[in-house]
């Protein structure tokens, strides 16, 4: 369900970003596209009632050494944490930079209006 | 393993964040260190050519950490973005006077570069994504970089349609993710094959070959490029053409589909017909345009085209269970199509670059007669327009003629018809070039112009003697068994990718 409704959130921003006339709607819709990834990939390492995934001296074994099973079950996966770490730097910059381009075009156009910035045909 | 992976890089990213500290002053010495880094990655390329290895960052062992694969396909990758960097780099030491912020142009370049190396050298797909990111956010600010108003509308309308692909691209990492719980390409093949595909995997595997296809700009997902590739700096225009697209979208389309998921007969099929269409639509597209630029920017998509229709032939003959034999031939004529490509449609895009430094327009109609003003871009734009169309003993010849008999030994005669008829229209949209751009009657207001001499001549000219070059690595054994034949194995052995890495630790 949790899955459905954030699909649902990828394709309302894929169609944002694919329709909208607006560049700054266009840049909208590409981020919400970002944040529905994002979500997806924390979702994917979710466990309800989960725990960090810090090991304490308390999850080792006190005898091998070797981390307790309990602990292994109830953590959450931190890698998906890490990815939504790295991917939230990566769109933040790409969405500096759309966002510096849109200024840059609106200073050359004097419009955010995709359609009529149509210099380049062909 | 002895061999440092990491160099290829760490050199550009280090240089790349080096280089504004030189400012506006210190530009000489900004070009020079980007020029040595340029042509230390290539001396690098070529020392490891036909070694393999993995090296785990950090000396956390697979799966835990993460690694850097180098096989065949990937030292020819890395060979052909030494060459086309180094020879750009070379141009762009004169041609981006014209001009600001010179250092800040050369990061980009090194970070671009930076990138690019590290997709084909990385082992685990999200790190396919980050150096893919790095890759493309630096050549959407250098399509921009002129700051024009039609610069800054094709960069933004390339980084709306680039930032969809890669948000596909991360959106079926995080599916594979979720389905093999693994990261690592070799565990990844190695979950799939034990497993199979299910429905997540099947939208991850449709994923990738929608956002890889929107970077490597094939038909139906070519837009962006007609616009982005003339409105960046020339050697930006050369790179970008030349190995970008071919580096996001053909080399990471390969690896995952053979490598990964492993090839089937759908995917063979995909690649072939976008392969295709790519070729004849952007033929076509090409013959109307008078802009020099866009028409090398259109037959960018048809040659693109096919590079992978031979990747896909080879596919299919495999998945078929065909003759193998066959399969690599179709593939060797991909691959050397990709090498060959890169090779002299920079040399095209640089050659345009200084048809425009000299003329100050990209309009053919407004050229003519230019061959006696600029006798050695002349030179330099024969020799890659005869490559391109294929003419005999030039580069392009030997790998369509590659394509061509494994399409008719592999009973595909229509698509060998296909490869002839492209072949066709090439070469009447390159006559067009020679005949509006460098012969003809020199119109009054060019009475003027002088070619650039220096740098931007020597890498025109040793692009073009290695287009005549090219032709050896087919027919020396040698040459052929140590840069494309690897290339070519790492793609036919298939899921045995995972075995050879994990394996190599």
């Amino acid at each position: 369900m949790l899955y459905a409704l954030c699909f649902l959130l990828f394709m309302i921003g894929l169609y944002c970003a694919i329709t909208k006339k607006n560049m700054v709607k266009i840049v909208i819709g590409i981020m919400v596209m970002e944040y529905a990834v994002n979500l997806f990939l924390i979702m994917l390492g979710y466990r309800t009632n989960g725990i960090a995934p810090i090991i304490g001296k308390g999850d080792l074994n006190p005898e091998t050494g070797q981390v307790l099973s309990s602990f292994i079950n109830g953590s959450v996966d931190p890698l998906p944490q890490a990815l939504v770490l790295t991917s939230i730097v990566i769109s933040l910059g790409s969405l500096a930079l759309m966002i510096s381009l849109c200024i840059r075009i609106y200073g050359k156009y004097r419009t955010f209006d995709i359609t009529k910035i149509r210099r380049l045909r062909g | 393993m002895s061999i440092p992976l990491p160099v290829f890089v760490a050199v550009p990213l280090v240089t790349a964040f080096l280089l504004p500290i030189f400012g506006e002053r210190g530009k000489r010495i900004a070009t020079l260190l980007a020029n040595l880094a340029t042509a230390s990655l290539l001396g690098l390329a070529i020392a490891v050519i036909g070694k393999s290895g993995v090296y785990e960052i950090g000396n956390w062992s697979i799966p835990l950490g993460i690694n850097l694969v180098l096989d065949g396909l990937s030292s020819l990758m890395l060979l052909v973005i030494g060459t086309v960097g180094t020879a750009a780099m070379l141009f762009s030491a004169r041609y981006m006077e014209q001009y600001t912020a010179k250092a800040k142009y050369l990061s980009l370049f090194l970070l671009m570069i930076a990138g690019m190396n590290g997709v084909v050298l990385s082992g685990d797909i999200f790190n396919l994504f980050v150096f893919l990111e790095i890759a493309s956010i630096a050549s959407y600010a250098l399509v921009g970089f002129g700051c024009g108003a039609e610069e800054l509308e094709a960069a933004f309308k390339y980084m709306v349609l680039g930032s969809i692909a890669s948000i596909f691209v991360l959106f079926a990492v995080g599916l594979v993710y979720g389905n093999t719980g693994s990261l690592n390409m070799a565990y990844i093949g190695k979950a799939i094959q034990a497993s199979g595909l299910n429905l997540g995997l099947t939208f991850a595997l449709s994923l990738f070959i929608a956002g890889f296809s929107l970077k490597a700009a094939l038909v139906p997902f070519h837009a962006w490029l007609p616009d982005a590739h003339p409105s960046a700096p020339a050697p930006i225009s050369a790179m970008l053409s030349g190995v970008l697209i071919k580096t996001l979208g053909v080399y990471a389309l390969a690896r995952i589909l053979f490598n990964v998921f492993g090839i089937s007969l759908h995917t063979g099929w995909i690649l072939v017909i976008l392969g295709l269409t790519s070729m004849v639509a952007g033929a076509f597209l090409a013959l109307g345009q008078w802009d020099l630029k866009r028409l090398l920017a259109y037959s960018s998509i048809s040659q693109i085209g096919y590079v992978v229709l031979g990747i896909g032939l080879g596919g299919l003959i495999l998945a078929r269970g065909g003759n193998p034999a066959w399969a690599s031939l179709a593939l060797l004529g991909g691959l050397f199509h990709l090498a060959n490509h890169s090779v002299y449609k920079s040399l095209l895009f640089l050659t345009s670059g200084s048809v425009e430094m000299s003329t100050g327009t990209r309009d053919m109609r407004k050229m003519g007669g230019l061959g006696g003003k600029l006798p050695f871009t002349r030179a330099a734009c024969t020799v890659a327009s005869a490559s391109v169309a294929g003419v005999p003993p030039f580069s392009g010849f030997w790998s369509k003629l590659i394509l061509v008999i494994a399409a008719v030994q592999a009973h595909f005669i229509w698509v060998a018809a296909v490869i002839v008829f492209v072949s066709l229209c090439t070469l009447i949209m390159y006559l067009k070039v020679q005949r509006h751009v460098f012969l003809g009657e020199l119109p009054k207001t060019l009475k003027q112009i002088r070619e650039h001499r220096g740098a931007m001549v020597v890498a025109m000219i040793s692009l073009a003697c290695l287009c005549i070059l090219m032709c050896l690595l087919v027919i020396i054994p040698s040459l052929r068994s140590s840069i494309l034949d690897p290339a070519v194995k790492a793609l036919v052995d298939g899921l045995e990718y995972s075995t050879k890495v994990i394996g190599t630790q």
